[in-house]
């Protein structure tokens, strides 16, 4: 028996090497590099890989329009347009969410100085006093977002499994490492694992039966072995919802969605803003890989299910969102409901499905990371006139719009995107998707789609009344902090993206409707 | 015995893993019901694999018994820390992020 080594093409692996070698090289600075300069390294180090990685990603892209798609490392991953999209979909939204991430708002970053100590213990107060820093964060990021570039373009079950847990696990971590407010960071930490952990175990045992079915775990394998569905098709159903599962729970979808909100509302916010937006793009990749590429054949058995869950997702995120009192809870259902409107472009399974979904990814993500991105500058003021938490209670923000024009319109305009208003790119993505469902067949979903965004539209323009037309509630007390600029310099691209998707799409539109051919 | 039998087993064991992490309220209970089921998804790999009469099954066994290994390690980190913060590993008393 001789040994094959695999050919390996190094610079179309380049983007996942930049940033998996980043986050590498960030665990090697901890250990190495003096406290007082540690965290301007990492920070330099996270946000030029993920720069480096956008560019190369680009050129990837041109290398494959050339040349056409391409097998890597034995056929584990592939390289095609719909991945490369993904992938730079992914690295725009975390360059900009590492940005606010990256922030010392108010002259402190949003992570507690000791994550082993418990909270108001003597050891958390001393860490405090010392300025300890926690810089874990930045590569724990890195190996995140490395996670979340796997995922688009793997091309095998078990490849898909490793990316899952490499994306998840970081994720874990950081939903734990909030400054303030630390008991809800830690629950938040628990639920997340607890809950993604029982999510992969299901992701695995579809695997299992998949493997089962097929012989293989190979995408390409089993696509083939799907139209010769005889006898076992029990076991292969299962399989393909068990790894479905997996799958919408990254996504958020209802049923799945019960972490969404309380995971949301207790990580650091820049966090939340970071994740909300990457492991969506990440995962929503991933599904349409796997519903249009490799169980095409099962759809008419598929879709009783993926309309149940559509429909599910959009009029339970609409209608929990409606009647939330935290910011950021009201975010979180907000994105359930958005991975609901999502999911129309996914069912369509037409070809302008897959386009339609990556550029709402895209319109979806920057909005994301910008609302969370003012979020994290809004913070209460405790009786001596100290800065203390963010203020997340919806009421705090009243009167917001006459003390602080700009950051008001900036957060206006991710509304009104968010609720699909001509003129931002919301408006562009939800009819791209729209149109696509309507192509594919789907029209019912679609009409209760339009009637879940009109009620969504009612609690956007409630939070815009409240921003501008309301007095300020005295007792609230919330105030605006400083930030280094670079939060600044993330929301004010995020807002610029979000007119000009919406004003003059045809460019993006025209290269996302390029990212529709998917290599097994 | 036929090797079904081992697929049988391997779903009976999932299904008391996925229960276990239903209806347990202490944090590392409930985390030993995903060992589980990450096992009983090792199992019936093994047994595919047997079935098939190639490797990747058991290959793929070891990759699961990292990736759980790593989970480990994450998941006690945070319990631990939870342990430390409330003196308890309830997941009942961890309740405050509700409505």
């Amino acid at each position: 028996m001789t040994f094959v080594p695999p050919s390996i093409d190094w610079a179309a692996l380049a983007p996942i090497v930049i940033v998996l070698g980043a986050a590498v090289v960030g665990v090697l600075i901890e250990a190495f590099v003096k406290d007082a300069v540690r965290r301007m390294v990492q920070v330099i180090l996270a946000v030029v890989a993920l720069g480096a990685a956008l560019v190369t990603v680009a050129w990837r892209w041109t290398v494959v329009q050339a040349q056409g798609p391409a097998e890597l490392v034995g056929g584990a991953i592939v390289e095609d347009t719909p991945a490369l999209m993904a992938q730079g979909v992914v690295l725009i939204c975390a360059f900009l969410g590492m940005l606010v991430i990256a922030d010392r708002v108010g002259g402190e970053d949003g992570f507690t100085p000791v994550a082993a100590g418990a909270p108001g213990s003597t050891y958390e107060a001393q860490a405090r006093r010392l300025g300890l820093v926690q810089t874990e964060v930045y590569p724990l990021v890195l190996f995140s977002v490395g996670g979340m570039l796997v995922f688009p373009a793997a091309s095998d079950l078990l490849t898909l499994f490793i990316a899952l847990e490499v994306l998840s696990l970081p994720l874990y971590l950081l939903a734990g490492l909030a400054r303030r407010r630390r008991l809800l960071s830690q629950e938040a930490s628990l639920k997340y694992f607890l809950l993604g952990a029982f999510s992969s175990a299901f992701f695995l045992m579809g695997l299992a039966l998949l493997y089962g079915y097929s012989g293989s775990v190979r995408f390409a394998d089993l696509a083939a072995a799907v139209p010769a569905m005889v006898g076992m098709d029990v076991v292969l159903l299962a399989g393909v919802v068990l790894v479905l599962v997996g799958l919408l729970f990254k996504v958020g979808a209802v049923p799945f969605h019960s972490w969404v909100p309380d995971v949301y509302q207790g990580s650091p916010t820049s966090i939340t803003g970071f994740m909300a937006a990457c492991t969506k793009i990440a995962a929503f990749a991933a599904l349409v890989r796997f519903l249009y590429a490799v169980v095409p054949g099962l759809t008419w058995d598929l879709s009783p299910l993926l309309w149940t869950i559509a429909i599910l997702t959009m009029i339970v995120g609409t209608v929990l969102a409606i009647v939330q009192t935290d910011i950021k809870r009201m975010l979180a259902y907000s994105s359930v409901a958005h991975a609901g409107f999502v999911l129309l472009g996914v069912i369509a399974l037409t070809s302008s499905g897959i386009s339609s979904v990556m550029f709402y990814l895209l319109v979806y993500g920057v909005a994301t990371v910008g609302a969370f991105g003012l979020v994290t500058l809004v913070r209460e003021r405790d009786a001596e006139g100290n800065v203390t938490g963010e203020a997340t209670r919806v009421e705090q923000w009243a009167g917001l719009g006459r003390r602080h024009p700009v950051l008001a319109v900036c957060f206006t305009l991710f509304l009104l995107s968010f609720a699909g208003i001509p003129l931002t790119a919301g408006f562009v993505g939800k009819f791209t998707v729209f149109a696509a469902a309507v192509e594919g067949g789907a029209w019912p979903l679609v009409v209760i789609a339009v009637l879940a965004s009109a009620a969504a539209a009612f609690f956007y323009v409630r939070m815009i009344v409240l921003m501008f037309f309301t007095d300020p509630d005295q007792d609230a007390g919330s105030t605006v902090v400083r930030t280094e600029g670079t939060t600044a310099i993330a929301v004010a691209v995020c807002a610029v993206a979000t007119v000009v998707l919406g004003v003059v799409p045809t460019p993006i539109l025209s290269l996302t409707s390029e990212a529709t051919k998917f290599m097994l | 015995m036929t090797l079904v039998h081992y697929l049988v087993l391997s779903g009976i064991l999932f299904s008391i893993g996925a229960v276990t992490v239903l209806v347990r309220r202490n944090a590392l209970v409930a985390f030993m019901g995903v060992e589980l089921m990450l096992n009983a998804a090792n199992l019936m790999l093994v047994t595919f694999a047997r079935m098939h009469g190639d490797l990747h099954g058991q290959v793929i066994a070891f990759f699961v018994m990292v990736v759980a290994a790593a989970e480990v390690v994450i998941g006690l980190a945070i319990i631990v820390s939870i342990h430390r913060t409330r003196g308890s590993a309830s997941l009942d008393d961890a309740n405050l992020l509700k409505n």
